[in-house]
């Protein structure tokens, strides 16, 4: 039976009914006769799809539509008033920008140096690039724009971060997000080189390794805040030795931060353990046991032999975690409450919180920043990487 | 050696120790609690059940058993949806050629629109239904053979996959919108739905990677002999990759189960899952940690031991093509 076979070669338009027909009548008739074959491709499809257009696309619009405007709640509803940009400049410029951006302060002269080093960095590859044979015109429109972004966020970073300044949601967000991330990985890539050695008992490591990414992160966030209290927690005879016995992690900017990473920071380096370990135990082995041969010590086997060969893994790991950990939200939620003050708060959290003051324009003109931010750092990331990868 | 162990050990213990505390936690009285950090239960503090007592069989009996069972419900409805229909998506994307033409997307993104913008401006939503679907069957029958760009299965898979970058609080808004005015909200079902598009991401993903590394040639003599596509995908795919959908059905359950900020905005008293109970504890009195700890403990226990019983399923699954890149 001609139908029958597993060649892809199945349906040529999404939707069942409207694709195109074939011009020949014969052919027309023998695709008519094995319908529920051709069918058979959108029906594993449709379902996907739809269920993707209805919760994700459709309300993405309808969120973008409210981001541009102003809600009020009168008897029996609510009314929507259009109100172009308002919503994005209230949080960039207007009342929300210490909140959303931070406070301003004066930079240090080591975050002029490092934001002059950067933008210097950045336009000598951009006219490397220019000059290259490859260019192209997305290529260059994508460049500047990306370049223009980072020399901004750069510049925010060193001002906010600055003498008298004071991060916004926005930084804070990125502080969890790339400190987590840097030290997620160095552990559990640690850990994952521990146990793969040939030693026993590492069956039981791994298990127990496993166990904080399972808890849910409510959870986590309640845990860690018994364990860093600093009154009645497991850790309060090492506060009073070191005379913090009355200090509050809580009442500390920078203290609550690192507080709240110290929980991403359990819960999630196993995710980024497990897989490092699997893919530790496929690499192969004849290259290792040449270089033994040939004399090689444990870093230089490291070094030029199982990072190169884990560093797909690595990429693609650390996106999946950039992805998601931009969304954290439970832990400053529960562990802080977005406080001090709005020292913790993470993007997510202010939009939550926006809503919950009835502040739906608001609320949605952030969440539509972070999904801005989360596009763009996925996108330039992904570039960056297969730029880097095929270079070497 | 030894250095290995050590630090072996004590990563052990910075992960065990704050899991002992809620133990010992959830057995101690209010006062043993707020008295100070006591360690080593009858010696230091004599333990007590009645935080287990409260929680289970006294005052809060009803609402933990009512949230434990809407997250079983919630979390294990919402997983096998996730997994049928990402599954099928993955195989579908894997085994068949889609081309939807590029044209045909942009007529129909456009008589949504139109319908959207109509049924805003007050026309009778049935009526602008029907319509851009007339609308759209007319553009199709004139315009519809001329196109000739389309897309290709890998942008069906990069667009559904790009989902995941979708922070949930962007579409949470119109989504309980919507769940308000289908007089869903707070109920499982909306629960249920939104977990399942959420995840979606995930499975698709995992799966269609699981499924390229399966030999096609098996599949193909099913098929001279004569079986169906459902039937082959129903009886020698899924069949064969068992570890992977285990895997993923895992991951996306543990994501459903723990799940906090979706369930914030979408349920109330009704449909409250266990995070939120969790979070409730933190009342008027201050945290009442010992409640905490019984509800965080008797939540993570079936999903730990889940964990531990498919430890090397979880590795092998997951990993197969997915990650490698």
């Amino acid at each position: 039976m001609e139908s029958a076979e597993i060649e892809p070669q199945g349906p040529e338009g999404l939707d069942p009914g409207l694709e195109a027909s074939s011009s020949t009548p014969k052919r027309r008739r023998r695709r008519l006769s094995e319908l529920p074959e051709r069918m058979a491709g959108n029906a594993f499809l449709l379902p996907a799809i739809l269920m993707v257009l209805f919760l994700a696309i459709f309300p993405l619009i309808v969120s973008a539509y409210l981001s541009l405007s102003r809600i009020k709640f009168v008897k029996g509803g609510f009314e929507i008033n259009f109100v172009g940009l308002a919503n994005y400049k209230k949080l960039l410029t207007g009342s929300e920008q210490t909140h959303f951006l931070g406070k301003f302060g004066d930079p240090s002269p080591i975050g002029w140096i490092v934001f002059w080093g950067a933008v210097a960095a950045m336009a000598w590859g951009f006219i490397r690039y220019i000059r290259g044979e490859r260019r192209t015109v997305i290529g260059t429109m994508g460049r500047i724009i990306a370049m223009l972004i980072m020399s901004g966020a750069l510049y925010l970073l060193i001002h906010v971060l600055g003498s008298d300044g004071r991060p916004g949601t926005i930084v804070v967000t990125w502080i969890y997000v790339f400190v987590g991330i840097a030290v997620q990985y160095s552990l559990a890539l640690g850990l994952a080189l521990l146990v793969t050695q040939n030693i026993p008992g590492r069956r039981f490591f791994r298990i127990v390794y496993l166990i904080p990414m399972m808890i849910t992160p409510v959870g986590v966030a309640y845990l860690f805040r018994m364990l860093t209290n600093t009154d009645i927690g497991p850790f309060q005879p090492i506060w009073q030795a070191m005379g913090l016995g009355l200090y509050s992690w809580v009442t500390d900017p920078w203290g609550a931060r690192v507080a709240i990473m110290i929980g991403d920071i359990w819960q999630w380096t196993p995710f980024m353990f497990i897989v490092l370990v699997a893919a530790l135990e496929t690499q192969s082995v004849e290259q290792v046991e040449a270089a033994l041969v040939d004399g090689a010590n444990k870093r230089q086997i490291f070094r030029f032999i199982t990072f190169p060969q884990i560093l797909p893994v690595t990429l693609t790991l650390i996106l999946i975690r950039l992805i998601e950990a931009f969304k954290i939200v439970d832990l400053p939620n529960v562990m802080t409450n977005g406080g001090p003050g709005t020292a913790t708060e993470s993007m997510t959290l202010q939009a939550f919180f926006n809503w919950r003051a009835l502040d739906l324009g608001g609320s949605a003109a952030i969440a539509y920043m972070l999904l801005f931010v989360v596009t763009f750092i996925g996108i330039a990331y992904v570039n960056l990487v297969r730029g880097r990868v095929t270079e070497a | 050696m030894v250095v290995s162990y050590t630090i072996m050990i004590f990563w052990a213990i910075v992960v065990l120790l704050p899991l002992y505390w809620l133990l010992t936690t959830s057995l101690k009285l209010p006062i043993d609690v707020n008295m100070g950090p006591f360690y080593i239960p009858f010696i230091e503090f004599e333990p007590s059940l009645h935080a287990w007592d409260y929680i289970l069989l006294g005052d809060l009996a009803n609402d933990t058993i009512r949230a434990y069972k809407n997250t079983v419900i919630v979390g294990f409805t919402s997983a096998f949806l996730t997994v049928l229909l990402g599954t099928a998506a993955a195989y579908g994307l894997t085994r068949f050629s889609y081309r939807p033409k590029l044209g045909t997307i942009l007529i129909a993104i456009g008589c949504i629109a139109l319908a959207g913008i109509a049924i805003w401006a007050g026309v009778n939503w049935i009526l602008a239904i029907i319509a851009a679907i007339v609308l759209f069957i007319v553009l199709m029958q004139t315009l519809g053979r001329r196109f000739k760009r389309s897309l290709g299965n890998s942008d069906i898979a990069f667009w559904l996959i790009s989902q995941r970058m979708l922070p949930p609080v962007a579409v949470v808004l119109p989504i309980y919108v919507m769940f308000q005015t289908l007089n869903l909200l707070d109920t499982q079902a909306a629960l249920i739905i939104t977990y399942t598009a959420v995840n979606l991401a995930i499975v698709v993903w995992l799966m269609r990677d699981y499924f390229q590394t399966i030999p096609i040639e098996i599949e193909e003599c099913a098929a001279i002999d004569g079986a169906s596509r459902f039937r082959i995908f129903w009886s020698i795919v899924l069949p064969l990759s068992v570890p992977g959908l285990v895997a993923t059905f895992l991951f996306v359950l543990v994501f459903t189960w723990n799940e906090y900020l979706l369930a914030l905005f979408l349920s109330g008293a009704n449909a409250q899952t266990l995070p939120l109970t969790i979070a409730a504890q933190s009342a008027t009195r201050g945290p009442q940690w010992w409640y905490m700890s019984v509800l965080i403990l008797i939540m993570i226990l079936p999903v730990i031991i889940i964990a531990i019983l498919l430890e090397r399923y979880i590795s092998r699954g997951l990993l197969v093509g997915s990650i490698k890149g």
